[in-house]
């Protein structure tokens, strides 16, 4: 078959559909670290044609979207289970989702455009560790883990340990990220996410904040802040949470906080924002995103 | 090394061999001529080739070929009935929706799916609903104007 745009093809490949979980476990075990996994297709898929991806010898594939039995989103035992190969629009769609973890519906319907949200999965979106993924800061101030499992067995991890770099996590050769694990916050939780792209439509974040905040008499009990696109990986920014915590949500204590945490990113600058922009919108976002946590654990 | 694929095209069933590397628009365009499926920018952007996958909008240069083996597809093609334009098209051609055209199979198709499952249609829902299609020519207005004048199309009843 023909390409009229050869150049852009994706190399030859040697192709793997297992249908099942069990049969993905063997073949990675075999194949040691010498594959690429394959999703939603949505990164690998681009890349691969602008020759981005280092195929291993031989090229193997294993594509994973047939996988059924890692596609859903259950409500079990005060969390909410999420399968790796969950596609993103069906986060952003899903009842359970909406109900228990709204900001991650938020996120996920903010993500790429309603055709990347049809193919992307929450799996491919965490473990392609993009620094801008959009499901990350939701599910870090969500305390959210992730189960891995290989042919001998399974770990879970918090997910703050789980992302080591821009495009690197902790998944070790012959490992697969199979379930995303959420707690469901307290009623009495405030949460919000907030986004802030080149524009309104389709983009890649140039800077996403997600709080947590949880009140008793007029302090902070508990305070979450996750960000994306500031840092090598998407962070919860922990000096702020610490200098938030106990204090009274007074205007200057979180105008303080927010300035805390922008002192505590480490953006860089790139084709969608310079670094010290990126710095100044972790601090405006963070505040308008504490305030609005505040507001909503007010009820 | 080639896979086998059975999928369903404009309700039309295939039997195909396929080298997995290729995408699904691809096998539509070179394999089985379907040329409505425009090839823009192959980076999953500009939504030029975008085709209904069980139902849903997703752009075809992204879709491995396999990955459609039991699905189905829809192109614009499939929206036709003996030939006669759907009442969708005919409301981007009286909407001077289409200027170049490049952009219009890619539209068509997320606008149906818009169509059927839309609850609200405010212009900011379309507005959102098309964010993945990139239209250089007509700055939206006309598209969005044609979508809102299919609807009143389909509440009508002049729709299949």
């Amino acid at each position: 078959m023909r390409n009229l745009l050869g150049l852009k093809a994706i190399p030859e490949i040697e192709y793997h559909r297992p249908a099942e979980l069990s049969e993905a476990l063997k073949l990675l075990a075999e194949l040691k670290q010498n594959y690429k996994i394959v999703a939603g297709g949505t990164d690998l898929v681009p890349a691969a044609r602008r020759g981005g991806v280092s195929f291993p010898e031989h090229g193997h594939t294993i594509d994973i979207s047939g996988i059924k039995e890692l596609a859903y989103i259950i409500e079990d035992s005060g969390m909410v289970r999420i399968g790796a190969m969950t596609r993103v629009s069906d986060i952003g769609e899903s009842a359970v989702v909406k109900k228990h973890v709204p900001i991650l519906a938020e996120a996920a319907d903010q993500l790429g455009s309603l055709q990347i949200r049809n193919l992307g999965t929450i799996g491919g979106n965490l473990c392609n560790a993009s620094p801008a993924a959009d499901t990350a800061p939701p599910l870090l101030v969500l305390d959210a883990r992730v189960n891995v499992k290989n042919i001998d067995g399974q770990r879970s991890v918090p997910l703050t340990e789980f992302f080591t770099g821009p495009g690197q996590t902790i998944l070790a050769p012959s490992e697969i990220l199979t379930e995303i694990q959420v707690p469901i916050p307290e009623a009495t939780a405030g949460l919000c996410f907030v986004k802030l792209g080149r524009r309104n439509a389709f983009t890649l974040s140039v800077v996403s904040v997600a709080t947590l905040v949880r009140l008793k008499d007029g302090t902070f009990d508990d305070v979450r802040i996750a960000l994306g696109a500031v840092a090598p990986t998407p962070i919860r920014a922990s000096k702020g949470e610490e200098y938030l915590t106990g204090k009274q949500t007074s205007e200057q204590t979180i105008d303080k906080g927010a300035k805390i945490v922008a002192g505590e990113v480490k953006p860089i600058s790139d084709v969608r924002a310079g670094e010290d922009y990126r710095r100044d919108m972790s601090y405006i976002l963070t505040k308008r995103a504490i305030n609005l946590s505040v507001q909503r654990a007010r009820g | 090394m080639k896979v086998p694929v059975e999928t369903k095209v404009n309700n039309k069933p295939y039997k195909l061999e396929v080298e997995p590397r290729f995408t699904l628009l691809e096998i539509l365009r070179d394999e089985l001529k379907i040329k409505s499926v425009h090839r823009g920018c192959e980076d999953g952007e500009c939504g030029a080739c975008t085709v209904l996958l069980n139902g849903k909008p997703v752009c075809s240069c992204l879709v491995l070929a396999p990955q459609v083996d039991g699905a189905e597809i829809t192109t614009v093609e499939g929206l036709l009935k003996d030939d006669e334009l759907h009442p969708l098209m005919m409301a981007f051609v009286e909407n001077h929706a289409i200027q170049c055209g490049y952009c219009t199979p890619g539209v068509i198709m997320t606008a149906y799916y818009l169509l059927n499952n839309l609850t609200e249609f405010t212009d900011e829902e379309i507005r959102k609903g098309i964010e993945g299609n990139l239209c250089r020519c007509t700055g939206y207005v006309h598209i969005v104007k044609a979508i809102k004048a299919a609807k009143e199309s389909k509440d009508s009843g002049n729709w299949w």
